[in-house]
């Protein structure tokens, strides 16, 4: 009686489980087989049904040339790498300071990154676009840059847990021999951030790179198009062209998913170690 | 040089270095928009003349007195209804994959796929799979035999839209739920399941008796998400539906957006960000509220 019981559960389990990754894996399976069909075969053949060839590259191929993805490409990378630069270095820098000193203002310090985050980011555009103009960056790279580096509230956590970790022992052991508190930043407590810094870079590329509001707001222009802008104006042109879309959403899809699977780990942790204090 | 300095004269500098840029940025980018807003707010500016006058508080009256205006939160209902179906179905899937099982691993992948994938593509995805004629759910419908259904225009339809658009929601956000909720659980001690087996507690009772209480402030947070985001839900309407048909999938702050940007009336589209902030913070504060009188942690 007990043994059957053991076993319906499993079985509910495993189905649930199932189902949940068919509901997930499904809307990507329909995008892959028509990325992959002619217009002909697309217009005469199912939705579901898988194409002729997994080796037709037309599709990709006329992305490439229609789309200027590749500039998209290029111009997110950009943005990316230079982002992740300064808001490593700030992310550290604060988390520095709140991590190892006392000082009077620094309850305020931390508690204006905490507000922060419940000011609807979307909702104070109107004056954030207003700041961009003002400062000459509309239409620049520039406008994305200054708007992702800062540091967010949930770096700031983040990186005061791997600090908290580092022993201060380190710390007068390099005061003993006569380190100055920068150089105790830079040779010690940056290098050993290391970890934290590995998964936050991993986690903000995600997010840089999907983002689409920034800078479909920003920079409009032709050629400063990321991939989110880019497949947004291929859309508008190319409606109707379903396995042209199905192929640009595929190649957009792409770099994020491959990175994920070689580093689910990482990005598990980074979500996880945000998220639960 | 510098570090000849005595460690305090040190300190100072090192504090004030490190932060001056950083609380730069947060003040540019965060706090002085928000405070320009709430100006704004209060004035009838149209977005690039260079005098805003001055109307005191008649954006917020019109905003309150135009039923146009808070209609559309009753779109954002159904991202909540669809945003608690999500947490329920997290959390249970945060359950099976902490129980014995195989594969455990694989289905967590699985499972949290979507939410690294690129948000306008993920739209476009669902815009395909939505699609009345061509789309691959009611070609699905109709061969599982629900040929009733597969004929359903799920974006075209007023009361549906926002069910169907809600659901790509779920859809991308399901799994980041469940891996914060798998990590939650992690965190609840062994010890406590082997004196509650000793005590004879079967599951059930462990699951409601341990587990969720445990999982409270996690639950609370999520929520917490849940409402702000079904609040603030821009990004899916604006790209899939352009909040058709006949503004039926028009989300509070697309309405927003629009307000400022296609009909250049900024002052009117600061009072109703003030007013989802207000929203926003009275959220969080009954939820402390509720939370504080829970007692236990």
């Amino acid at each position: 009686m007990a043994h059957t019981k053991f076993r319906l559960v499993d079985f509910i389990k495993y189905i649930t489980l199932l189902i949940g990754v068919f509901v997930v894996l499904f809307p990507p399976y329909v995008v892959i087989v028509n990325a992959f069909k002619s217009t002909d075969e697309f217009n005469s053949s199912s939705s579901m049904a898988l194409p002729k060839s997994f080796l037709n590259f037309d599709n990709f191929t006329a992305v490439f040339q229609r789309g200027g993805l590749l500039s998209g490409f290029g111009n997110v990378l950009v943005i990316i790498i230079i982002t992740l630069t300064l808001n490593i270095l700030f992310g550290t820098m604060v988390a520095y300071v709140l991590g190892r000193f006392s000082f009077k203002l620094k309850p305020v310090v931390f508690g204006a990154y905490l507000v922060a985050t419940i000011i609807p980011s979307i909702t104070t555009q109107v004056a954030t676009f207003g700041i961009i103009k003002n400062m000459g960056l509309y239409n620049t790279l520039g406008a994305p840059i200054v708007l992702y580096i800062g540091a967010d509230v949930i770096q700031i956590i983040l990186y005061l847990q791997f600090i908290r970790n580092i022993p201060f022992d380190l710390d007068e052991s390099a005061m003993v021999e006569g380190a100055s508190l920068f150089k105790i930043y830079r040779s010690i407590i940056f290098p050993l951030l290391t970890p934290a810094t590995a998964t936050l870079l991993i986690l903000k590329t995600i997010s840089i790179y999907n983002d689409m509001y920034i800078p479909y707001l920003y920079i409009p222009k032709q050629s400063l198009g990321v991939v989110t802008t880019i497949l947004m104006r291929f859309q508008g042109v190319n409606s109707g062209e379903w396995n042209l879309i199905c192929a640009a959403i595929l190649l957009i899809l792409l770099p994020t998913v491959i990175l994920y699977f070689f580093l689910q780990r990482y990005i598990f942790e980074g979500v996880t170690s945000g998220a639960v204090k | 040089m510098f570090g000849t300095l005595s460690y305090n004269k040190q300190k100072t500098i090192i504090i004030v270095s490190f932060l001056l840029i950083p609380l730069l940025l947060l003040a540019t980018f965060t706090y002085y928009p928000a405070i320009k807003l709430v100006y704004y707010s209060f004035t009838n500016w149209d977005g690039y003349s260079p005098e805003k006058p001055w109307v005191g508080l008649d954006n917020y009256r019109e905003v309150f007195s135009n039923p146009d205006i808070f209609k559309v939160f009753t779109h954002n209902f159904a991202y909540f209804v669809m945003g608690i179906v999500q947490n329920i179905v997290a959390i249970y899937f945060a359950v099976v994959l902490s129980s014995k099982l195989r594969g455990k691993n694989a289905f967590r992948i699985m499972l949290f796929l979507p939410y690294i994938m690129n948000g306008v593509a993920v739209a476009f995805m669902f815009g395909y799979v939505f699609d009345t004629t061509n789309g691959s759910l009611n070609l699905f419908l109709d061969n599982i035999g629900l040929h009733h259904l597969a004929q359903t225009s799920w974006l075209g339809t007023e009361g549906l839209v926002n069910y169907s658009l809600a659901s790509t929601g779920f859809w991308r956000f399901m799994g980041y739920n469940m891996v914060i909720y798998i990590a939650s659980l992690q965190a609840i001690p062994k010890d406590i399941y082997e004196a509650a087996k000793i005590d004879g507690a079967g599951s059930f009772q462990t699951l409601w008796r341990i587990t969720l209480p445990n999982m409270k402030p996690v639950i609370q947070l999520n929520l917490f998400l849940t409402v702000t985001g079904a609040l603030e839900v821009f990004d899916l309407p604006f790209v899939l539906t352009k909040g058709g048909p006949a503004g039926a999938s028009e989300t509070y702050v697309q309405k927003v957006v629009d307000t400022a940007f296609a009909f250049n009336n900024y002052g009117l589209a600061s009072a109703m960000s003030i007013i989802l902030l207000f929203f926003v913070v009275i959220v969080l504060l009954v939820q402390q509220l509720v939370l504080n009188r829970g007692g236990d942690k």
